[in-house]
């Protein structure tokens, strides 16, 4: 109430502050007495469960973030000498992007590929392209992250097909494949099949990395893309963390011991520019997490608990208006991100509202995460904001926020049945529509869009992707389907039959399809056979 | 003038899943009182000409974010000429480099809306074209 009286007393120039992340009014200042009791002691050491204030004692005093920036265009040779340039540049990671054919089980010659063979990603149709993509880079020696959902255990099992036929010991390959289906229905929308077999191939392939592939993590549980169809950042957190214990109980209940997986399931989550709130949110997530791992699913293993992720910069956030304007809020997005402690962080290229980027606009954004590196100094001391007031109350907001989130989606019967419900969705929704809706009245400012404007701006110069791409790759793809072994294939899209009928990990009957050089449509369609195809229900 | 509702089909051509934009403008227009007729994604052009013709709308919005809008615009736009006897006004949205749009607004998409586009400047663009066209009409 004292705040209040204060407010009247100083002349402010708005008549109230708020929070974006669930609009609660923000004070003018926050002392010692905003901390409430009890909470300050969660907040241990660096490395010391909850973990609040980092995963590791060292934070990046010990080793940097991964810089990994998501890209993939055109042609399996196009996209290999894209990544070979980052590699020269001083990319430590790879990270690809599949065109959606690939990630939504289509061949680049199916009539629903056209006009979107190799716009969203590189065209990957079999083991052949896979194998072309790496070339000359040894992939026993990168880490590799593949956004892939729905066609994960396809595009798994080529990359370990791939690997093997450089030499590579599967068993050593290190990286990520996102396989998170719940968040798919929610927002993404790259589903092939329905929630209860699609669960089935996530956890088949979580069972199989946790067996044969122990540095790999099976699953990144994705909270980016509801935010960017419109999540707040409680809201992220929420429903991340309660897709997060979908995963983990449905492993539980095929049988696996909690510590036997979880320290390889890792987590995806947007950064947007309100600094502060999005540095409270990496925080009381990494504090939720432990607890939710440790007191809920017993698990004893600190890596069980401890939640590593990567950090993408908002693509909502970026500006068609004055494109450069949007190098200054990846900046801030980027610096939320590494004050916030992630693991790993791909920073936007600031045409991206525009086009694809360009390759300028692509090393900008890079170097855009060495200055912070480098040159910033919030490097050199773990969880630099940690103990300031308003972080501290911001983080104890978020996660009591999120915690509602996810005690209402427990009382649905958990995430599954929220999103059957439309629950998740339809809360998304209401809050991309507030959200437009602050804009349109300009309460909610962006600048060079709802105020600052300016009437003519130079383009820049945007990639272009050729329809030429397109027809090199459906004649690639049926000059595939006439020289290999068609009899052969016949036979182990058969077995994926079988084996998707039937109890069992289907990754075995995958790999020897993809080494039978069966196409990703292929695949899906013996899939599609036994498991039908979801189909939306639009919730607005 | 009729009291009819001007009746809206928006819908997202090919393999794109990012119907953030398409959803907040579908909510939008029904509360600036328009009829709107939500088809959702994955859709192909067929699809969509079909629902067009059989919802009998007035507007027909596409959106598509991955690129593949120089392909599948077009050709939304030809079948429902093809099938159609009536007047359909064309609106299209999403990641589209501006050195396409006069293609765009050849192949029969009379605007573009780009990122950051105010749902009010969108329906106010559908009132004032109907209302000449069915000026039009009457003659």
């Amino acid at each position: 109430m004292s705040e209040k009286k204060e407010n009247r007393e100083l002349p402010e120039r708005k008549k109230e502050f708020r929070t974006t992340v669930d609009g609660t009014v923000v004070n003018r200042l926050y002392t010692a007495d905003d901390a409430e009791e009890g909470r300050q002691a969660d907040s241990a050491l660096p490395g010391e469960y909850p973990y609040t204030r980092h995963i590791m004692p060292g934070g990046y005093r010990t080793r940097l973030w991964t810089m990994r920036q998501y890209a993939g265009f055109a042609t399996v040779e196009e996209t290999n000498k894209r990544y070979k340039y980052l590699y020269e540049q001083g990319q430590t990671g790879f990270s690809v992007a599949f065109h959606l054919p690939t990630q939504e089980g289509y061949d680049s010659d199916h009539p629903l590929s056209a006009g979107e063979v190799g716009r969203c990603g590189v065209a990957i149709d079999s083991l052949e392209d896979m194998e072309r993509l790496w070339e000359g880079i040894p992939l026993a020696e990168v880490s590799t992250s593949m956004t892939i959902n729905a066609t994960a255990p396809i595009l798994l099992a080529m990359y370990a097909a791939a690997a093997q036929k450089q030499g590579a010991a599967i068993s050593r390959l290190m990286g990520t494949v996102q396989n998170d289906i719940l968040k798919e229905y929610i927002a993404r929308n790259t589903y092939i099949f329905g929630p209860v077999p699609s669960m089935r191939l996530v956890t088949d392939l979580c069972a199989y990395c946790a067996q044969d592939m122990p540095r790999w993590n099976s699953i990144s549980i994705s909270g980016y893309h509801m935010r960017e169809a419109g999540a707040t950042a409680i809201q992220e957190a929420g429903f991340t963390l309660a897709n997060g214990i979908a995963y983990v109980q449905a492993m539980i209940d095929r049988g696996m011991a909690v510590d036997s997986f979880a320290p390889r399931f890792s987590f995806f989550f947007a950064a947007y520019t309100n600094l502060l709130e999005e540095v409270a949110k990496f925080r009381a997530l990494r504090r939720i997490w432990a607890k939710i791992m440790k007191e809920r699913f017993g698990a004893s293993d600190p890596k069980s608990m401890m939640l590593r992720y990567h950090v993408q910069t908002d693509g909502f956030t970026l500006t068609e208006q004055q494109p450069t304007n949007n190098i200054v809020r990846v900046t801030l997005q980027a610096l939320a991100a590494v004050l916030g402690g992630c693991q790993s962080l791909h920073t936007n290229s600031f045409d991206e509202a525009l086009a694809l980027p360009s390759e300028e606009a692509v090393q900008v954004a890079l170097r855009t995460q060495q200055i912070i590196a480098h040159e910033s100094g919030v490097t050199d001391t773990v969880d630099p904001l940690g103990g300031s007031y308003y972080i501290e109350w911001l983080t104890d907001r978020i996660e009591d926020g999120a915690m509602r989130y996810i005690n209402e989606i427990d009382k649905m019967g958990g995430a599954l049945q929220a999103i059957e419900k439309g629950y998740i969705q339809r809360e998304i929704a209401a809050s991309a529509y507030s959200y437009q809706r602050a804009v349109d009245s300009r309460e909610q400012v962006i600048v060079g869009v709802n105020r600052f404007t300016t009437d003519d701006e130079p383009s820049p110069e945007l990639l272009e992707v050729g329809t030429e791409v397109e027809k090199r790759q459906i004649a690639n793809v049926g000059r595939l389907k006439q020289e290999r072994d068609n009899q052969k294939v016949g036979e182990v899209l058969d077995r994926v039959r079988d084996a998707a009928r039937k109890d069992g990990n289907i990754m075995p009957a995958l790999i020897d399809a993809v080494k039978a050089y069966a196409t990703v449509g292929e695949i899906s369609d013996a899939l599609r056979d036994v498991f039908g195809e979801y189909r939306e229900t639009s919730i607005l | 003038m009729t009291e009819r509702k001007v009746r809206v089909l928006l819908a997202k051509p090919g393999l794109d899943g990012h119907d953030r934009g398409l959803k907040v403008l579908a909510r939008g227009l029904r509360d600036a009182g328009m009829e709107v007729i939500y088809l959702g994604l994955r859709l192909t052009p067929e699809q969509i000409a079909e629902a067009a013709l059989e919802e009998d709308v007035d507007v027909v919005g596409l959106s598509c974010l991955s690129g593949a809008h120089m392909v599948l615009f077009p050709k939304t736009v030809s079948l429902i000429r093809e099938k159609g006897g009536r007047n359909i006004l064309f609106i299209g949205g999403g990641i589209i480099p501006r050195k396409d749009i006069p293609a765009l607004e050849g192949a029969g998409i009379t605007r573009v809306f780009g990122p950051g586009t105010p749902i009010e400047e969108i329906a106010d663009f559908i009132t004032e074209n109907l209302r000449r066209w069915g000026v039009d009409n009457q003659d």
